[in-house]
């Protein structure tokens, strides 16, 4: 799985370090989303594929 | 006959004898006229939108404005009334609104958010020890919504920005008639203005000494150094504290009395409190309090499954109608705190606008709910539920009052 970000779209809505906190963090300066891990174990996939999902500005990009 | 073919306006009463259940309107929206027109108060009309998918379309689509001063807004009848004027970034689109909202989004952030749990938890130990104490609980019992349902948000909403508790009963009083569906347009621009006077003079008191707190850290970062004016700094007052009082205070309250009947629910949530999170998500999916919107206008054509909407049109979201969906959520009008896709409601709305105090309201509600199932596990409504008087005349749904006695 590789992980990619749009982080300019993104409205902090924090859904992402909700659902997968070991992938996904928040910027100090304005909560925009922070990428910790863009090709995560299998155990991940499942919650960044929700993450991705759930994401109100289709900002996370997740291939195969 | 003109009357005839006028546009049914938004539903709003709950299906008899189910109070917890979205008009019954909704359901025969979805399967027969998905996006159909929708009157509204000063006789215009516009698309309301019932289907989740639709609804996730058009919050998700840049296609269709927020902004109320654009051609065809629907503003009649709207929440906070049809204002234009210093409107605050929920009323606005890119790149305006981007620049706004991310000078606060860092303040409702995850992180920052559950680092004020215990002391969310140490203000809901405070009003329920309070509840504890009161008299009347035997006769007629105690106000739910007064004791604890409303103060908790409007206390943290109060702290975070730097506003005087002792002020709430103003912010509650004019609240209360912004987001009321019975007032006139021209009571709620009353009192629109009248929050504004006040909070023009709250912001003047806060330049001369700004507090470490979201209002002063606004003046001292944004308005000193030209990013916003003083208009702008009382709009973002304006906005998060109308945002951040009634809507957490009433999915409280609708979701403990939803637990009061519930009493199966409740003991699995008492024995095992990590199912709390899940829960809130199903409560949110459940009550969609949101009744009276989001709404959008189109600034192009735009086809949405098929239904043209035109450029000028106005756009109508039925939140309640989205999140019971029989398409996404199976069985929808069942209460499953285990429910597996729940965080996909739509509550908090969709798209770049979705709910910034998301974090916020959901850590409030883990607090106050899980407080609520441990102290109190003989809670019960102190009225037959008949009586209870349910807030189907606003645009945030709930209970105007909840007697409970245990």
């Amino acid at each position: 799985m590789k992980i990619t970000l749009d982080a300019d779209k993104c409205c902090a809505a924090g859904q992402c370090v909700l659902i997968a906190p070991e992938v996904f963090d928040q910027r100090d300066e304005d909560g925009v989303v922070v990428l910790l891990d863009a090709e995560p174990p299998a155990d991940q996939h499942d919650a960044v594929r929700e993450a991705a999902a759930i994401c109100p500005a289709a900002v996370i990009e997740v291939q195969a | 006959m003109t009357l005839s073919t006028a546009p049914a306006p938004l539903p709003a009463e709950p299906p008899s004898g189910c109070p917890f259940d979205p008009p019954a309107e909704y359901g025969v929206l979805r399967t027969t006229r998905p996006i159909s027109k929708v009157g509204l108060p000063d006789g215009s009309w516009a698309w309301l939108v019932t289907r989740y998918a639709d609804i996730r379309a058009v919050l998700g689509d840049l296609r269709f404005s927020s902004d109320t001063t654009v051609h065809g807004y629907p503003r009649s009848g709207m929440t906070g009334g049809g204002s234009t004027q210093n409107r605050g970034f929920i009323r606005m689109d890119p790149p305006e609104h981007t620049r706004l909202r991310r000078m606060v989004t860092r303040e409702f952030m995850v992180k920052r958010v559950e680092a004020l749990r215990p002391e969310i938890q140490r203000l809901t130990d405070e009003l329920c020890d309070a509840m504890e104490r009161a008299e009347g609980r035997e006769e007629g019992g105690v106000d739910l919504v007064e004791a604890l349902a409303l103060p908790v948000p409007s206390l943290v909403i109060s702290l975070l920005l730097g506003v005087p508790y002792g002020d709430h009963e103003i912010f509650q009083r004019l609240t209360g008639t912004l987001l009321s569906r019975t007032v006139t347009d021209d009571e709620r621009e009353a009192a629109r203005s009248e929050l504004r006077d006040y909070l023009d003079r709250l912001v003047t008191a806060k330049e001369a000494d700004p507090g470490d707190d979201i209002l002063g850290r606004l003046i001292v970062e944004q308005q000193r150094t030209g990013e916003i004016t003083h208009d702008e700094v009382a709009a973002f007052a304006a906005l998060l504290l109308i945002a951040g009082h009634e809507t957490t205070a009433n999915m409280i309250g609708l979701s403990a009395l939803t637990l009061m009947r519930d009493p199966e629910t409740a003991e699995r949530l008492r024995q095992d409190p990590a199912l709390i999170r899940g829960a809130v998500e199903e409560l949110l999916r459940f009550h969609s309090i949101i009744r009276n919107g989001p709404r959008r206008v189109a600034t192009e054509d735009v086809e949405i499954d098929g239904h043209l909407i035109r450029a000028g049109e106005g756009v109508v979201v039925a939140v309640p109608s989205g999140n019971r969906d029989e398409t996404v959520f199976p069985a929808p009008d069942r209460l499953d705190i285990a429910r597996p896709n729940a965080q996909h409601h739509v509550a908090f709305g969709y798209g770049i606008h979705q709910c910034l105090g998301q974090a916020l309201a959901r850590v409030e509600l883990q607090v106050v709910l899980g407080t609520l199932l441990r102290r109190f596990p003989a809670m019960r409504p102190a009225v037959p539920v008949e009586e209870i008087p349910f807030r189907t005349d606003m645009s945030i749904y709930g209970c105007h009052a909840l007697p409970v006695t245990w």
